[in-house]
């Protein structure tokens, strides 16, 4: 019965910088200053500290500690330079939760149209967990989910919930 | 005469229920016992109880007359307080430990029900009666029929306190969706499965293998060895107790699960709403037995013939010791057999047929079981419950040929495939003359996306009534009944009741027809036929073959009702789901929320946001503080949370460009460093925002929007850059909520800003009106903006949202002496009205344009476009009787109603008085003292110092002189100072 689904923990000291730019002039030079290769389409790279996600055909997001943001961001407006492009910090503007454990999926099956048991790794989905936007990859044994700040306190609430012990999907 | 024998638990028998474990339930204040296993019907059958419920409109007393979904009587209010729940199907809800149950529709009980006086008013209550007796005379509807009509109408009641169970939804994704667990289900379920791909297979009740094990030999051990094989596959999913409601587009499907139906200490949500994305979806729905329509049909103890023989075989229930069985097909006589091997007495088979050859009827006459043959039921005698049944020939008008004493009635009209899944999305369906049903038509199934068929159906649903493959007996065909007997007078026809709940006979349809009503859908509703919580699963084919009869066209003319989800009644719960209490909606908390909170904010809901309208101190009331709070910010400082504001940056080589198509004014040629404010327009020409801008670096613009206007501008900007001038090399991010940004505004805003340590300079040389900077306050990254709403020498400070509570906080502890006091949005409201600045959503509806504002100044005339510049040239928007912007003061100390309207000489041409104005602001000022408000008025500002009538609803009228919309401080001096 108590079985626990998941654990839901909010993540702090991490930083973000969106990206804007063609990323087919520009894809290497922003890999290098970055220091991961770009994602796919739809895809997320990541080295265990940093992480790239693809948010749309020409706009990425580099998640990193928060320590390393103002130089990254220097490091990759440099890289910019002579190109059109936008590189801004989002630190601030986000909130950031892990949802870990046997069901996580199950967590996030509950609040985003994703088919989250079948998300392989290194796949981003910028869909939205009941009424806020979310963004989901797979981190750990679970998945990371980001969204604003503004309605952190209202997704961390959602997510809770969503992990009631005993509530899994699997049919009983 | 013989005695009456009430419904009893058989001494054995039931393969549903555990007679080791008993059940205490409820049941309008006695306490009973059901068993485990029971459902509510078959626990209250087994304590006597054939009388459960009373009917719409004449209040009859009706007992259960299915097993399953398709019940239309015995429906019940269950549980109490927030767990009351109206219209609870007592067929399909499992009987729970502790269950509270109580009767509907009755009063003062169930078994003395006042309202049956409507039953003896019958005749007088005929289809059509509320339509044609209320209409006159016309106020009546309104004051004295309606109330009274609307406190009867419904039912069940509606529980009065909040639900305080959880709900939950979940999002499903299978290849296959096969929707039933009969054997035809988990046949095609296997069958999918071979194919590769995931399948998920949904049953509505708790009990695999639908009909099969209840009506075949070694029907059970086929459904094991089926679920056997399917639970050792990894893509199959089984899925029990879960309710397929309705099928939408693109194989989207909605599925109820229950968890912990009536089961509040499970710790579980009680139920979940599944949203399923199927890739096929196959419906093996199974079907639903007919009524029979004879006379009196509905007395307690008739009931379908399938529902006996499951209270028998599937609860160790009997609905009475003798049953007769009466039918037009072979089926039911398995009711008959099943009966007699539970030990009752079947006096008769009344078989509508000429002829009964198959399997079934020689099992029957092989027991002993006397088989009438071209028989029908002329009359059921009994009023609460069955006495007799009135024998006579199908084929004639029911002069009786003998009486027949039972408990019992055992009916079987044929069957009609489940097909809601199948229409909800389009799905057609043909008329099968041979079995008499309406089933899909596999040509014209529901198209996905690639035009190609996503949904089969198998089984009986798809009309294939005989399923069960080798388990199957041979059966005679069905012959279609719909009037029994065929040439019965009106006296009987009166009393053949097609739609049980809403109490619609045989002779209301035929009224309808008679009255002009030839389309099913209008006779449906004239009737009321099938219009019941049931949604016509019994009456609807019975109904339209009546139609059809009476307006003697063949069925297939008259076609089918729409089949619109869901298939059973949702708990408005499970569709909320988790959107409940604190998770109601995504509340948006600016940085600085929890400080307001601590100090006495009085919240103001702005889109998803909180702002505070004010901030209450000890016993004050929101007048008394938003006062409190203008005379501090007018006289020493004050702060305001801006951080809703909306913050978008727009870079790139066109970015100039796109600014000056943005707005209405010049903003490429805004130098860095400096303000500007500016109006954004619709394409119609329709001032939509209003904000300032600031010019960042040579490429780069930060746009202010309004609090609701952050999303929407940021959408508009990416629609033209995408859309339209996609071409141009500019990049938008909407950074609103990276920062907190907080407004210091007063005479005394410099005084406090620069005991601040720091690296930037406030003062008017450094800083003045319309500029920024960028550099640290109090150790915190900061860009200052010189900007005022207020009117008062105003600073906008942008710090790191996570730094926005400490920088708020060090004002605060820095400002003691000069009076620093939080403001909310009221006082803003206020002192821009105070300073005749607009605001989006006051004085702009989406029908006003700048100019109407007087707004010309921020319009460019050197720009060759900007949105909206060609749609303000139309005539309308350059007519001088455009009502325009003006203030208005009130000839006494009383506020303006805002909205009010001024009026005008004469009437229009409807007769309503003419109007020439209306107030779009209206406050008292705390500054001034004097009420102050803002307006449009035809010609206004060429009519300065005149006098305009405002009439009230009251009667009275408010007097207001047009005036300059800039109350205070006119010339600027205090927001340059």
């Amino acid at each position: 019965m108590a079985d626990p689904m998941a654990t839901v923990t909010r993540q702090t000291g991490l930083g973000m910088i969106t990206i804007r730019a063609d990323l087919d002039r520009a894809g290497d030079a922003i890999a290098e200053a970055a220091g991961l290769a770009i994602p796919d389409v739809t895809g997320i790279t990541g080295d265990g500290s940093r992480a790239l996600g693809w948010m749309s055909p020409d706009e990425l997001l580099l998640i990193l500690p928060a320590a390393e943001v103002a130089e990254a961001r220097q490091a990759l407006e440099q890289a910019l330079t002579g190109e059109h492009a936008l590189v801004v910090d989002m630190s601030n503007a986000r909130v950031v939760f892990d949802v870990s454990g046997p069901h996580a999926a199950d967590v996030i099956a509950k609040l985003a149209p994703v088919d989250a048991a079948a998300m392989p790794e290194g796949h981003l989905r910028r869909t939205r967990a009941a009424q806020t936007a979310a963004a989901i990859w797979r981190q750990g044994d679970g998945f990371r989910v980001i969204g604003f700040r503004s309605t952190a306190d209202y997704l961390g609430l959602i997510l809770q919930n969503a992990a009631l012990p005993g509530s899994q999907l699997a049919p009983r | 005469m013989m005695t009456h024998v009430p419904p009893f638990r058989l001494p054995s028998g039931g393969r549903l229920i555990d007679r080791a474990f008993q059940v205490p339930f409820r049941f309008d204040g006695r306490h009973l016992r059901g068993l485990t296993g029971d459902t509510l019907a078959s626990a209250l059958l087994a304590n006597g109880q054939m009388l459960m419920g009373r009917s719409f409109k004449y209040h009859r007393p009706r007992g259960p007359l299915a097993s399953g979904a398709e019940e239309p009587n015995a429906l019940f209010g269950l549980g109490q307080g927030g767990r009351f729940e109206p219209n609870q199907r007592a067929t399909t809800t499992a009987l729970a430990n502790g269950m509270v149950m109580r009767s509907q529709n009755c009063w003062p009980s169930l078994d003395a029900d006042v309202g049956s006086v409507n039953n003896w008013l019958a005749p007088f209550l005929p289809a059509g009666f509320y339509y044609k007796t209320f209409i006159h005379p016309r106020p009546f509807w309104k004051h004295v029929f309606e109330p009274i009509i609307r406190r009867s109408a419904g039912l069940g009641r509606a529980p009065t306190d909040p639900d305080p169970d959880r709900y939950e939804q979940a999002y499903g994704f299978a290849d296959t969706v096969v929707v039933g667990g009969g054997i035809a289900g988990l046949t095609a379920a296997r069958d999918a499965a071979d194919k590769g791909g995931t399948v998920l297979v949904l049953e509505q009740t708790a009990n695999w293998g639908g009909r099969t094990p209840t009506d075949h030999d070694g029907g059970q051990a086929a459904i094991d060895a089926l679920l056997a094989d399917l639970r050792g596959r990894d893509n199959v999913t089984l899925r029990r107790n879960t309710m397929a409601t309705g099928l939408y587009d693109h194989g989207y499907l909605i599925a109820r699960e229950a968890l912990a139906d009536h089961d509040p200490n499970a710790g579980l949500p009680r139920q979940r709403l599944w949203r399923i994305r199927a890739g096929h979806v196959i419906t093996a729905t199974g079907a639903l037995e007919r009524p029979l329509s004879f006379a009196c049909n509905d007395v307690p103890g008739v009931m379908l013939a399938s529902a006996a023989r499951d209270f028998i075989a599937d609860y160790g229930v009997a609905p009475g010791r003798r049953i007769v069985v009466v039918t037009n097909n072979d089926d039911a006589y398995r009711t008959a057999l099943t009966a007699l091997a539970a030990g009752l007495e079947v006096p008769a088979i009344i078989d509508a047929r000429p002829q009964a050859t198959g399997d079934l009827p020689d099992a029957a006459r092989q027991a002993g079981i006397t088989v009438l043959t071209g028989s029908a039921i002329a009359k059921v005698k009994g009023t609460r419950h069955v006495e007799s049944v009135v024998i006579c020939d199908q084929s004639g008008d029911g002069k009786p040929t003998q009486t027949i004493e039972c408990d019992a009635v055992a009916m079987s009209g044929g069957w009609s495939p489940v097909v809601h899944l199948w229409s909800h999305c389009g799905g057609k369906l043909i008329w099968d003359d041979a079995q008499a049903m309406f089933r899909p038509d596999a040509d014209r199934p529901p198209l996905g996306a690639d035009g190609t068929g996503n949904v089969t159906v198998v089984g009986s649903a798809n009309g294939d009534l005989r399923c069960a493959g080798d388990l199957e007996r041979t059966e005679g065909a069905t012959e279609p009944v719909w009037v029994m007997p065929a040439k019965a007078p009106y006296k009987l026809r009166a009393k053949m009741w097609l739609d049980f709940q809403n109490d619609v006979k045989v002779t209301d349809v035929e009224l309808a027809a008679r009255e002009g009503y030839a389309s099913v859908e209008h006779t449906k509703r004239y009737t009321t036929l099938g219009m019941a919580t049931d949604q016509g699963k019994l009456s609807n084919i019975n109904g339209l073959a009546v139609l059809s009869g009476a307006l003697n066209q063949p069925i297939q003319a008259t076609g089918t009702t729409t089949f619109r989800p869901p298939y059973t009644p949702l708990t408005l719960a499970t569709i909320a789901a988790e959107a409940k209490g604190d998770a109601f909606q995504p509340l948006r908390k600016t940085p600085m929320h929890d400080w307001h909170e601590k100090h006495g904010a009085s919240w103001e809901p702005v889109g998803h946001w909180r702002r505070a309208y004010a901030y209450l101190r000890g016993t004050e009331d929101r007048h008394a503080a938003v006062h409190r709070e203008i005379m501090a910010v007018r006289n020493g400082v004050g702060t305001l949370d801006a951080s809703t504001l909306g913050k978008i940056i727009v870079k790139g080589p066109d970015a100039g460009r796109f600014m000056d198509m943005l707005y209405t004014n010049m903003m490429s040629t805004l130098a860095v460093g400096k303000c500007r404010y500016g109006l954004m327009c619709s394409e119609n020409g329709f001032l939509m925002d209003d904000g300032v801008v600031a010019r960042l670096s040579d490429d780069t613009w930060l746009c202010h929007t309004t609090t609701g206007g952050a999303d929407r501008i940021h959408g508009h900007m990416e629609d033209w850059l995408q859309c339209e001038w996609w071409d141009w090399k500019v990049y938008t991010a909407n950074v609103t909520e990276e920062y907190a940004q907080i407004a210091v505004a007063g005479p005394k805003a410099r005084e406090l800003l620069d005991r601040l340590p720091g690296s930037i300079d406030f003062s008017q040389d450094a800083l003045p009106f319309m500029t920024w900077a960028e550099g640290d306050i109090a150790g915190i990254p900061a860009r200052v903006f010189r900007i005022s709403f207020s009117g008062e020498l105003s600073y906008e400070i942008a710090v790191p949202a996570s730094r926005g509570p400490e920088l708020w906080e060090q004002l605060h502890n820095s400002g003691h002496d000069l009076n620093i006091t939080p403001y909310g949005t009221e006082a803003m409201h206020i002192m821009r009205a105070e300073k005749g600045f607009i605001m989006i959503g006051d004085e702009t509806d989406g029908t006003v344009i700048p100019q109407d504002l007087g707004l010309d100044w921020a319009i460019s005339k050197k720009k060759a476009d900007y949105i909206g510049k060609r749609a303000q040239r139309r005539s309308h928007m350059t007519d001088g009787n455009r009502w325009k912007l003006v203030g208005l003061e009130s000839l006494d100390d009383n506020v303006l109603p805002d909205g009010a309207y001024a009026v005008d000489e004469g009437v229009n041409a409807n007769g309503q008085r003419r109007v020439q104005g209306r107030v779009t602001s209206s406050y008292q000022s705390p500054t001034l003292g004097k009420p102050i408000a803002m307006g449009l008025v035809r010609h206004g500002p060429a009519r300065m110092g005149q006098v305009l009538d405002f009439p009230m609803p009251s009667g009275e009228v408010m007097q207001a002189r047009i005036v300059d919309p800039v109350f205070f401080d006119k010339e600027g001096g205090r927001l340059n100072g």
